[in-house]
């Protein structure tokens, strides 16, 4: 029997499993997926933790559920991977070899990176929302909170899904303006970019949004230390912004396992080629989602457009031909801006989120860099469409390549 | 498009004065860009230059965290190298196109 082995339970790897067992003969192929639990949250849900939209129980089932028979899905900590002996090595000292291996372990916050931002603060006053955990105790927190200094920072870029802490910032202003508190709130928006995003086309909207919400932008600030005594953030270049309640969302980094592979760069994310999705070392060894050291977002959309692409190179791979699929960059996120509306952006390595509609041209339903309630709808039917469609790796009327229909150049 | 003339030499440029095509790069070029950000390079500025270079040819993330790790300098060290915005800085010297760090 041959081996392929999947590290990472998530929505990449969930994905590869179910399109792989299709793909792969049963007779011929042994499939093994592992994580370190049998918890598979949504995470584009923990926005909505803090605001007591959703609870723990919307978010959290169990991996299993959504990996197919004819795979076998082992609970397991992995604490060493070895691509010259192909072998992977598990806590309880058990060792599993593979043919090929998918690495999708994900990312993680790193807030220990950052001096004093897990001090006697953290989660008293200090609080993130990028764990189900922090999100639930920001909850807790807010439901008694009289306003003050509200201070929302980006720690430092790369991070999980970039657009969810201005969506914070968009549903934070309406949780208070709906509790009567908001004129006792102050939002502050604190980020290392220049703006309130990358590309400009969105950045000019989203900072309008900001604008208008009231919500002041701090841009170019770059997080050296939270002092706990003046409650108060420090940046690189001696500049302060004091907090009464302070959301952060800290460094980001890859699992431990990845950098002391060799596999990784600095952070820990795989090098990998951003359009074939092999490793740059191991022919053998594949990467999708936030595990890579891609230049694209870190976010489920790009795990799914992703596995498309991975699935058609790693059968390249098994019979020896050359890789036909090309991977773009595609990206797609729904953005909630508040008071039951929201707005889509759509891009890829080369072209900037544009105005349009979407899917369809000319039909929409959905409207791009546009605030529409349609949109709003569409993230919260998206809960659905990833549990029962998506991870299960069926087909969706989304192409994984971006297409420039219905788009305004 | 447009072009600019840097140290004798016509250039490439995006609106924002960052060099579209690398390899037109040269450091009497980097001098140039970094007298017109007032600043004076040295040896060190040249290290953290080259290093840029590789990660942005190889497609990898550039971060100003990327630059601390990078064993020439700290992220502080960094800062006081190419004072207010390191990276963007850093790039425009570089003749490389800004970093997207995020996307």
């Amino acid at each position: 029997m041959k081996k392929l082995l999947i590290l990472g339970a998530g929505t990449g790897g969930t994905i590869m499993a179910n399109k792989m067992r299709h793909a792969l003969d049963p007779l011929a192929w042994e499939i093994t997926i592992i994580d370190q639990d049998n918890r598979h949250y949504y995470q584009p849900g923990f926005l909505f933790l803090p605001f007591g939209y959703y609870r723990e129980r919307d978010v959290l089932k169990p991996r299993d559920r959504f990996l197919p028979s004819g795979v076998r899905f082992l609970v397991g900590k992995i604490t060493g991977i070895d691509p010259e002996q192909n072998k992977v090595f598990l806590s309880d000292g058990s060792a599993l070899s593979y043919d090929f291996l998918i690495i999708a372990t994900g990312t993680r916050i790193v807030p220990a990176e950052t001096p004093g931002l897990t001090g006697p603060l953290w989660q008293k006053s200090i609080f993130d929302f990028y764990t189900a955990e922090g999100a639930l105790a920001l909850g807790r927190f807010l439901e008694n909170w009289q306003g003050g200094e509200l201070v929302l920072n980006l720690a430092d870029m790369p991070i999980k899904c970039p657009v969810a802490p201005l969506e914070f910032a968009f549903l934070a202003d309406t949780f208070f303006t709906k509790k009567g508190l908001r004129k006792k709130v102050n939002i502050s928006y604190v980020t290392p970019l220049s703006g309130a995003f990358t590309k400009p086309r969105a950045a000019k909207m989203l900072g309008a949004l900001l604008e208008e919400k009231n919500i002041r932008i701090v841009p170019d600030f770059y997080l050296e230390r939270v002092d706990d005594e003046k409650k108060m953030l420090v940046s690189y270049d001696e500049r302060e912004v004091p907090f009464d309640l302070l959301v952060t969302i800290p460094v980001h980094k890859g699992e431990e396992v990845i950098e002391k592979s060799g596999l990784g760069d600095e952070m820990g994310f795989v090098k990998a080629d951003k359009n074939t999705l092999v490793s740059l070392s191991y022919p053998n060894v594949f990467v999708l989602g936030d595990a890579g050291n891609f230049p694209a977002s870190k976010a489920g959309s790009v795990a799914h457009f992703q596995a498309e692409i991975l699935a058609e190179n790693l059968l390249c791979a098994i019979r020896q031909r050359p890789f036909t699929a090309s991977f773009d960059g595609h990206s797609n996120c729904f953005i909630e801006t508040g008071f039951g509306r929201g707005t889509l952006i759509d891009f890829n390595y080369e072209t900037e989120p544009l105005p349009g509609v979407f899917p369809y041209a000319g039909i929409g339903p959905l409207q791009l860099l546009k605030e529409t309630r349609m949109n709003h709808y569409g993230k919260l039917a998206f809960r659905w469409i990833y549990w029962d469609i998506l991870l299960r790796g069926r087909k969706m009327p989304i192409s994984n390549k971006m297409s420039m229909k219905g788009k305004k150049p | 498009m447009s072009q600019k003339v840097i140290a004798g030499i016509t250039l490439d440029v995006n609106e924002e004065g960052y060099l579209t095509n690398p390899a037109q790069w040269t450091r009497e070029i980097a001098k140039e860009i970094a007298r017109e950000e007032g600043i004076d390079l040295t040896d060190k500025h040249f290290l953290v230059l080259d290093f840029i270079r590789d990660r942005q040819q190889k497609g990898e993330m550039l971060t100003i965290r990327s630059v601390g790790n990078s064993g020439i300098t700290d992220i502080k060290g960094f800062y006081q190298l190419f004072p207010g915005a390191p990276m963007k800085k850093a790039a425009k010297i570089a003749g490389i196109t800004k970093p997207a760090s995020c996307v």
